[in-house]
């Protein structure tokens, strides 16, 4: 039902079939369970060919989509005992921003990420996961505490960007994510960053330097969003499409720019439509990259998310 | 919901940025300027003279890199770093112009190779690792070549034992570069934590205008912030927030004093007193 309502307009092939569905189901007789059946694997089928082809545009919509999980769906189905701490201890509270303790696969880590929502209601209250000043010292403030008491740090970036409002300014929003980047690199603990949604610029990267930064299938993460690229070097918001082919912003041209560690693959349809199937391929992806950091010392760690990030950049020298 | 953007230099449109400069009054050798600020009609050479201040009202125009090295460091001491880094167009990105003739282009008109000229110099007789970003080039914007000299004017200074001093004018992150340029963002920062652990004093000085990722980077990173009168510093660009809040903003907002006012910077200091502002804050950090 909820696939029907939140199809994409690139999924339009599909409709047919789900009426087919519906009406077979209204007239429904045991008999027709294996017909449903049918065209349940015909949609499958259909669905993975068109995911396997989707321009950068449309991997925007899927990395958009309203029905996207969030950090908090996937909070109880990859990590346990998640227990939300709030508050950046000066000014106020973002619910842009979650951050808490949690175990993962039995072992204490520090989470934090945006959380943007699924109904009007708690999109609004949550700035659509676009964080205050307050969001990023909440996540310092969290990761600090990580590094105090050796815990891992797992950051899930999904953001449209840090919120560019009047009070943000005031409060030092570049500051706050400025501090962040510096801070990042001196943590002494495995960090493990996952881009699950969109990688809204500073707003993204502003929690997201981890010694290993994943990315699920069909998110983005770049400088700009199409639409702003579009509209400021193309002169025309119209020309999205083409600025989000050329900024190169889906997880396999950031795998070739060595900007991102690793693709977690995401179940047929994207994430929304197997949130379950999401989790754990994430919870396999980061349990894996956190072991692994796991044999380095304090200082290892250090250098190692150092030279990952010192070694950025393409330019000639003459 | 709004679509946003970290910087919007090119919103800084060819209009805006005409007002940043005198206007040129159509008399010969342009001898006269008539100040956009206060219209008030000035003597050329007398608005040189004053360090391109208004005689009149105090607005400050903006300077290159080159002026601003005559006017900041000791005479015959600066001695360049990397002058031979080049930007290049390696996601092959073309807007409305492709981005290596966006880079040739603004090679031939600014003089520059990039948005920074970085190396070594002496500011009041203290050995400085220095950098100086130009709005010419570009925009000011941040792309792989401004946060690779950075960076390296950065570890010059802790192989030596040296302050860094930034000055900085920059529309943000070079979209052209793509994710690469955001990227620029966590080096810079990266570098200035190692400075940290050297216990190496940095200073940036916040000229108009000073916007998006250069600001959510290196540029609120100083242990000193000193900005010059009126200077735009911000996140998001001023433009951006009013199409997000369908708003007007106040007045003064994002100008330095605004940011003084809210504690994102030390001191406001106009240009006549920079250097010797500059020389005591070097001299309380040299001192042994
Ligand atoms: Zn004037």
């Amino acid at each position: 039902m909820a696939e029907k309502i939140n199809l994409l307009a690139f999924e339009k092939p599909l409709t047919e079939l789900f009426k087919k569905i519906e009406h077979l189901k209204k007239i429904s007789e045991i008999s027709m369970t294996d017909e449903i059946l049918m065209l349940k694997k015909r949609i499958e089928t259909m669905r993975k060919e068109i995911f396997l082809n989707l321009t950068p545009i449309q991997v925007v919509q899927v990395a958009r989509h309203i029905m996207r999980p969030t950090m908090l769906d996937y909070i109880n189905l990859v990590f346990t005992d998640f227990v939300e701490l709030h508050g950046d201890r000066n000014f106020s509270d973002d619910p842009a921003m979650v951050g808490g303790i949690a175990k993962l696969n039995g072992k204490s880590v520090v989470v934090i990420g945006h959380q943007k929502g699924h109904a009007t209601k708690e999109l609004i209250s949550r700035n659509f996961g676009m964080a205050n000043p307050e969001g990023y010292r909440k996540a310092l403030r969290l990761m600090r505490i990580a590094a105090r008491f050796n815990k891992p740090i797992i950051s899930f970036v999904d953001t449209p960007g840090a919120y560019p409002g009047i009070g943000a300014e005031e409060r030092g929003q570049a500051e706050a994510i400025a501090k962040n980047l510096r801070e990042m690199i001196a943590l002494t603990v495995p960090f493990v960053t996952v881009i699950t949604g969109e990688g809204g610029s500073g707003g993204a990267l502003g929690i997201g330097m981890g010694n290993k930064v994943l990315m699920l299938e069909f998110s983005i993460y770049s400088v700009i969003s199409p639409e702003g690229c579009a509209s400021i070097l193309f002169r025309d918001a119209g020309r999205a499409p083409e600025a989000a082919e050329k900024s190169k912003l889906v997880a396999k041209n950031l795998l070739e720019l060595g900007i991102i560690d690793e693709i977690i693959k995401e179940p047929i349809g994207g994430a929304h439509n197997n949130c379950e199937q999401a989790a754990q391929n994430i919870k396999a992806a980061v349990i894996k990259h956190i072991d692994e950091l796991k044999k380095l010392s304090h200082g290892e760690l250090i250098s190692h998310r150092y030279q990952k990030y010192r070694k950025m950049g393409i330019f000639t020298e003459v | 919901m709004a679509k946003i953007s970290i910087q919007e230099w090119f919103s800084l449109n060819k209009k805006r940025d005409k007002e940043k400069e005198p206007q040129r009054l159509n008399i010969p050798e342009n001898l006269w300027v008539k100040c956009h600020s206060c219209k008030t009609t000035i003597y050329n050479k007398d608005l040189e003279a004053n360090l391109k201040v208004c005689p009149k009202c105090g607005y400050h125009y903006r300077l290159s890199s080159r002026e601003r090295m005559k006017i900041t460091i000791d005479e015959g001491t600066f001695k360049e770093f990397d002058a031979n880094l080049k930007s290049c167009d390696f996601l092959a990105f073309s807007d409305t112009v492709p981005y290596q003739k966006r880079i040739e282009d603004a090679i031939l008109k600014s003089s520059l190779n990039d948005a920074i000229v970085t190396g070594a110099g002496k500011i009041g007789g203290i050995s400085t690792s220095l950098g100086i970003m130009d709005f010419a080039f570009m925009g000011g914007s941040m792309g792989s070549v401004v946060g690779e000299k950075f960076t390296r004017q950065v570890e010059y200074a802790i192989e030596h034992k040296l302050p860094v001093l930034v000055f900085t004018a920059s529309g943000g992150a070079r979209m052209q570069e793509g994710i690469m340029s955001l990227m620029q963002m966590a080096k810079t920062s990266a570098a200035l934590e190692r400075l940290r652990e050297f216990c190496l004093p940095f200073i940036v000085v916040l000229t108009d205008p000073t916007t998006g990722g250069t600001t959510a980077s290196f540029a609120m990173l100083g242990d000193i912030h000193i900005a010059e009168p009126n200077a735009l510093i911000g996140f998001a660009g001023p433009r951006v927030i009013e199409q997000t809040l369908r708003q007007k903003l106040p007045p003064g907002f994002q100008r330095s004093e605004f940011l003084l006012k809210h504690g994102m910077i030390d001191a406001v200091c106009e240009r006549k007193n920079m250097k010797e502002v500059l020389t005591k804050i070097l001299t309380f950090f040299a001192e042994q």
